[in-house]
Protein backbone atom coordinates (compact mmCIF):
# COMPACT_ATOMS: atom_id res chain seq x y z
CA UNK A 1 0.00 0.00 0.00
CA UNK A 2 0.94 3.69 -0.52
CA UNK A 3 2.35 5.66 2.31
CA UNK A 4 1.45 9.37 1.13
CA UNK A 5 4.04 12.13 2.42
CA UNK A 6 2.88 15.26 4.06
CA UNK A 7 2.56 16.86 0.64
CA UNK A 8 0.19 14.20 -0.83
CA UNK A 9 -2.32 14.54 2.86
CA UNK A 10 -2.42 18.14 2.42
CA UNK A 11 -2.75 18.09 -1.89
CA UNK A 12 -5.82 14.99 -1.32
CA UNK A 13 -7.19 16.78 2.12
CA UNK A 14 -10.81 17.55 0.23
CA UNK A 15 -10.62 13.32 -1.13
CA UNK A 16 -9.37 12.33 2.28
CA UNK A 17 -12.52 14.33 3.97
CA UNK A 18 -14.90 13.00 1.78
CA UNK A 19 -17.20 10.57 3.00
CA UNK A 20 -17.35 7.30 0.67
CA UNK A 21 -13.53 8.32 -0.92
CA UNK A 22 -10.99 8.98 2.87
CA UNK A 23 -7.54 7.45 3.03
CA UNK A 24 -8.61 4.16 1.87
CA UNK A 25 -9.87 5.40 -1.53
CA UNK A 26 -7.09 8.10 -1.95
CA UNK A 27 -5.14 5.38 -1.98
CA UNK A 28 -7.01 3.20 -4.01
CA UNK A 29 -6.34 5.95 -6.34
CA UNK A 30 -2.72 6.44 -5.89
CA UNK A 31 -2.82 2.49 -6.93
CA UNK A 32 -4.48 2.61 -10.24
CA UNK A 33 -3.49 2.83 -13.97
CA UNK A 34 -5.83 4.74 -15.97
CA UNK A 35 -5.48 5.02 -19.86
CA UNK A 36 -6.64 7.96 -21.94
CA UNK A 37 -6.98 7.31 -25.29
CA UNK A 38 -7.20 10.40 -27.07
CA UNK A 39 -5.56 14.14 -25.68
CA UNK A 40 -8.53 16.07 -27.50
CA UNK A 41 -11.74 17.70 -26.33
CA UNK A 42 -12.84 14.84 -24.29
CA UNK A 43 -8.81 13.61 -22.91
CA UNK A 44 -7.97 17.16 -21.92
CA UNK A 45 -10.41 17.56 -18.98
CA UNK A 46 -10.38 13.44 -18.36
CA UNK A 47 -6.52 13.73 -17.96
CA UNK A 48 -6.15 17.23 -16.15
CA UNK A 49 -8.66 15.71 -13.48
CA UNK A 50 -7.31 12.16 -13.08
CA UNK A 51 -3.67 13.50 -12.68
CA UNK A 52 -5.13 16.46 -10.51
CA UNK A 53 -6.57 13.43 -8.66
CA UNK A 54 -3.71 11.48 -8.07
CA UNK A 55 -4.15 8.23 -10.15
CA UNK A 56 -0.50 6.77 -9.87
CA UNK A 57 -0.06 6.14 -13.25
CA UNK A 58 -2.14 7.48 -16.52
CA UNK A 59 -1.19 6.58 -19.87
CA UNK A 60 -2.19 8.97 -22.55
CA UNK A 61 -2.45 7.87 -26.37
CA UNK A 62 -2.54 10.38 -29.58
CA UNK A 63 -0.44 10.23 -32.77
CA UNK A 64 -1.54 13.92 -33.34
CA UNK A 65 0.37 17.46 -32.90
CA UNK A 66 -1.70 20.90 -31.62
CA UNK A 67 -3.83 22.46 -34.14
CA UNK A 68 -4.51 26.17 -33.72
CA UNK A 69 -8.33 24.65 -34.29
CA UNK A 70 -8.30 22.54 -31.20
CA UNK A 71 -7.90 25.30 -28.80
CA UNK A 72 -11.41 25.74 -28.85
CA UNK A 73 -12.18 23.48 -26.36
CA UNK A 74 -8.92 20.87 -25.87
CA UNK A 75 -7.75 22.93 -22.94
CA UNK A 76 -5.20 20.50 -21.61
CA UNK A 77 -3.10 22.66 -25.10
CA UNK A 78 -1.64 26.16 -25.25
CA UNK A 79 -1.27 28.32 -27.95
CA UNK A 80 2.57 27.97 -26.98
CA UNK A 81 1.81 24.12 -27.92
CA UNK A 82 1.16 24.19 -31.53
CA UNK A 83 2.46 21.96 -33.82
CA UNK A 84 4.14 19.83 -30.45
CA UNK A 85 2.69 16.19 -30.20
CA UNK A 86 -0.56 16.00 -27.89
CA UNK A 87 1.02 13.12 -25.64
CA UNK A 88 3.77 15.73 -25.17
CA UNK A 89 1.99 18.52 -24.52
CA UNK A 90 -0.55 16.94 -22.19
CA UNK A 91 2.83 14.99 -20.08
CA UNK A 92 3.57 18.63 -19.76
CA UNK A 93 0.42 19.97 -18.10
CA UNK A 94 -0.18 17.14 -16.25
CA UNK A 95 3.23 16.71 -14.43
CA UNK A 96 2.86 20.54 -13.71
CA UNK A 97 -0.50 19.65 -12.26
CA UNK A 98 0.56 16.96 -10.25
CA UNK A 99 4.05 15.53 -9.96
CA UNK A 100 3.46 12.76 -7.95
CA UNK A 101 1.64 11.00 -11.36
CA UNK A 102 3.43 8.91 -13.43
CA UNK A 103 2.72 10.20 -17.12
CA UNK A 104 3.00 7.16 -19.97
CA UNK A 105 2.88 8.34 -23.02
CA UNK A 106 1.90 6.84 -26.55
CA UNK A 107 2.75 8.59 -29.47
CA UNK A 108 0.46 6.53 -31.74
CA UNK A 109 -3.22 6.31 -33.33
CA UNK A 110 -4.33 2.57 -32.19
CA UNK A 111 -5.34 -0.35 -33.99
CA UNK A 112 -6.04 -3.64 -33.97
CA UNK A 113 -2.32 -4.71 -33.99
CA UNK A 114 -1.11 -2.55 -30.57
CA UNK A 115 -4.51 -2.25 -28.91
CA UNK A 116 -5.00 -4.91 -26.76
CA UNK A 117 -1.30 -5.04 -25.60
CA UNK A 118 -1.54 -1.41 -24.67
CA UNK A 119 -5.08 -1.83 -23.11
CA UNK A 120 -4.19 -4.69 -20.95
CA UNK A 121 -2.08 -3.38 -18.67
CA UNK A 122 -4.78 -0.73 -17.15
CA UNK A 123 -7.39 -0.85 -14.71
CA UNK A 124 -9.96 1.14 -16.89
CA UNK A 125 -9.41 2.67 -20.08
CA UNK A 126 -11.29 6.47 -21.14
CA UNK A 127 -12.78 6.47 -24.70
CA UNK A 128 -11.57 10.31 -25.85
CA UNK A 129 -12.04 9.51 -29.41
CA UNK A 130 -13.32 11.10 -32.21
CA UNK A 131 -14.70 8.18 -34.98
CA UNK A 132 -16.58 5.05 -34.94
CA UNK A 133 -13.83 3.42 -36.05
CA UNK A 134 -11.76 3.74 -32.83
CA UNK A 135 -15.43 3.83 -30.81
CA UNK A 136 -15.57 0.41 -31.21
CA UNK A 137 -12.05 -1.00 -31.70
CA UNK A 138 -11.90 0.49 -27.74
CA UNK A 139 -14.91 -1.69 -27.26
CA UNK A 140 -13.52 -4.70 -29.08
CA UNK A 141 -10.56 -4.63 -26.95
CA UNK A 142 -11.69 -4.08 -23.54
CA UNK A 143 -14.68 -7.00 -23.75
CA UNK A 144 -11.78 -9.11 -24.95
CA UNK A 145 -9.01 -8.08 -22.46
CA UNK A 146 -12.05 -7.40 -20.16
CA UNK A 147 -10.83 -4.33 -19.14
CA UNK A 148 -13.58 -1.60 -17.81
CA UNK A 149 -13.79 1.86 -19.50
CA UNK A 150 -15.96 4.75 -20.52
CA UNK A 151 -17.65 5.68 -23.95
CA UNK A 152 -17.81 8.79 -24.49
CA UNK A 153 -19.25 10.96 -27.49
CA UNK A 154 -19.92 14.71 -28.62
CA UNK A 155 -21.70 16.30 -31.60
CA UNK A 156 -22.53 20.20 -31.77
CA UNK A 157 -24.41 20.76 -28.06
CA UNK A 158 -24.92 17.40 -27.11
CA UNK A 159 -23.16 14.65 -25.49
CA UNK A 160 -23.70 10.66 -24.30
CA UNK A 161 -21.75 8.52 -22.19
CA UNK A 162 -22.03 4.76 -20.52
CA UNK A 163 -19.88 2.92 -18.56
CA UNK A 164 -18.74 -0.83 -19.66
CA UNK A 165 -18.22 -3.77 -17.53
CA UNK A 166 -17.22 -6.53 -19.31
CA UNK A 167 -19.32 -9.76 -19.67
CA UNK A 168 -21.34 -8.12 -16.70
CA UNK A 169 -23.34 -4.75 -18.33
CA UNK A 170 -24.02 -3.53 -21.75
CA UNK A 171 -21.34 -2.88 -23.96
CA UNK A 172 -21.13 -0.03 -26.87
CA UNK A 173 -22.00 -2.84 -29.52
CA UNK A 174 -24.72 -4.10 -27.27
CA UNK A 175 -26.50 -0.84 -27.54
CA UNK A 176 -25.20 0.30 -31.30
CA UNK A 177 -24.29 -2.71 -32.90
CA UNK A 178 -22.03 -1.44 -35.48
CA UNK A 179 -20.64 1.76 -36.96
CA UNK A 180 -23.33 3.60 -39.20
CA UNK A 181 -22.33 3.96 -42.55
CA UNK A 182 -19.44 6.46 -43.71
CA UNK A 183 -21.69 8.63 -45.41
CA UNK A 184 -24.01 9.61 -42.77
CA UNK A 185 -21.32 10.39 -40.31
CA UNK A 186 -21.53 14.18 -39.23
CA UNK A 187 -18.09 14.57 -37.35
CA UNK A 188 -17.22 17.01 -35.08
CA UNK A 189 -14.60 18.72 -37.90
CA UNK A 190 -17.98 18.55 -40.31
CA UNK A 191 -20.85 18.97 -37.50
CA UNK A 192 -19.20 21.41 -34.99
CA UNK A 193 -18.80 21.02 -31.29
CA UNK A 194 -19.34 23.81 -28.73
CA UNK A 195 -16.23 23.58 -26.53
CA UNK A 196 -17.62 23.81 -23.02
CA UNK A 197 -19.65 20.71 -24.02
CA UNK A 198 -16.38 18.45 -24.14
CA UNK A 199 -15.94 19.34 -20.94
CA UNK A 200 -18.96 18.55 -19.93
CA UNK A 201 -18.57 15.03 -20.95
CA UNK A 202 -15.32 14.63 -20.16
CA UNK A 203 -15.22 15.71 -16.33
CA UNK A 204 -18.59 12.99 -16.23
CA UNK A 205 -16.18 10.44 -17.30
CA UNK A 206 -13.14 11.14 -14.93
CA UNK A 207 -15.52 10.87 -12.06
CA UNK A 208 -16.92 7.81 -13.57
CA UNK A 209 -13.20 6.61 -13.61
CA UNK A 210 -12.42 7.90 -10.18
CA UNK A 211 -16.18 6.50 -9.27
CA UNK A 212 -14.70 2.80 -10.50
CA UNK A 213 -11.65 3.02 -8.99
CA UNK A 214 -12.88 4.22 -5.43
CA UNK A 215 -15.92 1.26 -5.54
CA UNK A 216 -18.19 4.10 -4.72
CA UNK A 217 -21.74 4.76 -5.95
CA UNK A 218 -23.17 3.68 -9.03
CA UNK A 219 -21.44 3.38 -12.46
CA UNK A 220 -22.86 4.35 -15.59
CA UNK A 221 -24.11 0.27 -16.17
CA UNK A 222 -26.65 -0.47 -18.33
CA UNK A 223 -27.54 2.70 -19.36
CA UNK A 224 -26.75 5.94 -21.49
CA UNK A 225 -26.75 9.14 -20.06
CA UNK A 226 -27.37 11.75 -22.92
CA UNK A 227 -27.84 15.48 -22.89
CA UNK A 228 -28.31 18.52 -24.80
CA UNK A 229 -26.73 21.44 -23.69
CA UNK A 230 -29.45 23.93 -25.58
CA UNK A 231 -31.82 22.60 -22.80
CA UNK A 232 -29.47 21.44 -20.21
CA UNK A 233 -32.16 18.33 -19.98
CA UNK A 234 -29.96 14.92 -19.22
CA UNK A 235 -31.61 11.79 -20.01
CA UNK A 236 -30.48 8.27 -18.95
CA UNK A 237 -31.96 5.36 -20.97
CA UNK A 238 -31.86 2.25 -19.35
CA UNK A 239 -30.91 -1.60 -21.67
CA UNK A 240 -29.71 -4.57 -20.49
CA UNK A 241 -27.02 -6.43 -21.60
CA UNK A 242 -27.80 -8.30 -25.12
CA UNK A 243 -26.97 -11.86 -25.29
CA UNK A 244 -26.96 -11.60 -29.06
CA UNK A 245 -24.61 -9.12 -29.12
CA UNK A 246 -21.79 -9.34 -31.71
CA UNK A 247 -18.95 -8.65 -29.35
CA UNK A 248 -19.85 -9.68 -25.85
CA UNK A 249 -23.12 -11.68 -26.50
CA UNK A 250 -22.81 -15.51 -26.84
CA UNK A 251 -20.36 -16.11 -29.35
CA UNK A 252 -19.00 -13.07 -28.93
CA UNK A 253 -15.84 -11.85 -30.53
CA UNK A 254 -12.49 -14.04 -30.56
CA UNK A 255 -9.94 -11.66 -31.76
CA UNK A 256 -9.60 -8.12 -32.83
CA UNK A 257 -9.58 -6.68 -36.23
CA UNK A 258 -9.87 -3.40 -37.62
CA UNK A 259 -13.25 -1.47 -38.33
CA UNK A 260 -13.11 0.49 -41.96
CA UNK A 261 -11.40 3.65 -41.80
CA UNK A 262 -14.30 6.24 -42.42
CA UNK A 263 -13.45 8.85 -44.10
CA UNK A 264 -15.26 12.32 -43.31
CA UNK A 265 -17.34 14.13 -44.82
CA UNK A 266 -18.38 17.55 -44.57
CA UNK A 267 -22.73 17.27 -44.25
CA UNK A 268 -23.91 19.76 -42.90
CA UNK B 1 -52.79 6.35 -29.69
CA UNK B 2 -49.99 7.76 -26.74
CA UNK B 3 -46.44 6.65 -26.72
CA UNK B 4 -43.59 7.30 -25.09
CA UNK B 5 -40.91 8.58 -27.78
CA UNK B 6 -37.40 9.84 -25.91
CA UNK B 7 -39.24 10.33 -22.33
CA UNK B 8 -41.99 12.45 -23.87
CA UNK B 9 -45.60 10.72 -24.29
CA UNK B 10 -47.22 11.80 -27.69
CA UNK B 11 -50.45 11.24 -29.16
CA UNK B 12 -49.58 9.77 -32.45
CA UNK B 13 -52.04 8.12 -34.84
CA UNK B 14 -52.74 4.57 -34.41
CA UNK B 15 -51.40 1.22 -36.26
CA UNK B 16 -48.42 2.98 -37.73
CA UNK B 17 -45.06 0.91 -38.34
CA UNK B 18 -41.58 2.01 -36.92
CA UNK B 19 -39.97 3.34 -40.16
CA UNK B 20 -43.08 5.59 -40.47
CA UNK B 21 -42.46 7.14 -37.08
CA UNK B 22 -38.89 7.89 -38.31
CA UNK B 23 -40.84 10.14 -40.45
CA UNK B 24 -42.94 11.65 -38.16
CA UNK B 25 -40.52 12.62 -35.78
CA UNK B 26 -38.25 14.18 -38.15
CA UNK B 27 -35.35 11.36 -37.77
CA UNK B 28 -33.50 12.68 -40.80
CA UNK B 29 -30.86 9.82 -41.15
CA UNK B 30 -32.35 6.27 -39.72
CA UNK B 31 -28.45 5.19 -40.16
CA UNK B 32 -27.72 7.59 -36.92
CA UNK B 33 -29.45 6.04 -34.70
CA UNK B 34 -30.14 3.16 -32.36
CA UNK B 35 -34.34 2.37 -31.78
CA UNK B 36 -35.26 0.46 -28.29
CA UNK B 37 -38.75 -0.68 -28.50
CA UNK B 38 -40.02 -1.06 -25.25
CA UNK B 39 -36.18 -2.60 -23.70
CA UNK B 40 -35.52 -4.41 -27.02
CA UNK B 41 -33.11 -2.89 -29.93
CA UNK B 42 -34.83 -3.19 -33.33
CA UNK B 43 -32.38 -4.33 -36.22
CA UNK B 44 -33.17 -1.97 -39.21
CA UNK B 45 -34.62 -4.54 -41.08
CA UNK B 46 -37.40 -4.84 -38.84
CA UNK B 47 -38.60 -1.13 -38.57
CA UNK B 48 -40.48 -1.12 -41.86
CA UNK B 49 -42.77 -4.06 -40.11
CA UNK B 50 -42.80 -2.86 -36.71
CA UNK B 51 -46.44 -2.38 -35.84
CA UNK B 52 -46.27 0.32 -32.96
CA UNK B 53 -49.52 -0.55 -30.06
CA UNK B 54 -50.42 1.97 -27.40
CA UNK B 55 -48.14 2.84 -24.53
CA UNK B 56 -45.29 1.43 -26.52
CA UNK B 57 -41.88 3.24 -25.12
CA UNK B 58 -39.47 4.28 -27.88
CA UNK B 59 -36.43 5.21 -27.75
CA UNK B 60 -34.31 6.86 -30.30
CA UNK B 61 -30.24 6.31 -29.50
CA UNK B 62 -28.27 8.76 -31.38
CA UNK B 63 -24.81 7.89 -32.66
CA UNK B 64 -22.39 10.73 -31.35
CA UNK B 65 -19.15 9.98 -33.01
CA UNK B 66 -17.23 13.05 -31.84
CA UNK B 67 -14.69 12.97 -28.75
CA UNK B 68 -11.90 15.48 -30.41
ZN1 LIG C 1 -22.29 -6.16 -26.00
Amino acid sequence: MKEFSDEELERYSRHIILQDVGIEGQEKIANSKILVIGAGGLGSPVALYLAAAGVGEIGIVDGDVVDLSNLQRQVIHATADIGVPKVLSAKAKMEAINPNVKVTIYQKFLDASNILDIVKGYDFVIDGTDNFSAKFLINDACVLANVPYSHGGILRFGGQTMTIKPHESACYACVFDAPPPANAIPTCSSAGILGAVAGMLGTIQAAEALKYIVGVGEPLYNRLLTFDAKTMNFRNVNFKKNPKCRVCGGEGIKEIRDYEAVVCEAKL
Amino acid sequence: MKLTINGDVKEIKDGIVLSELLVIEDVEQPDMVSVQLNDEFLTKDTYATTTLKEGDEINFLYFMGGGA
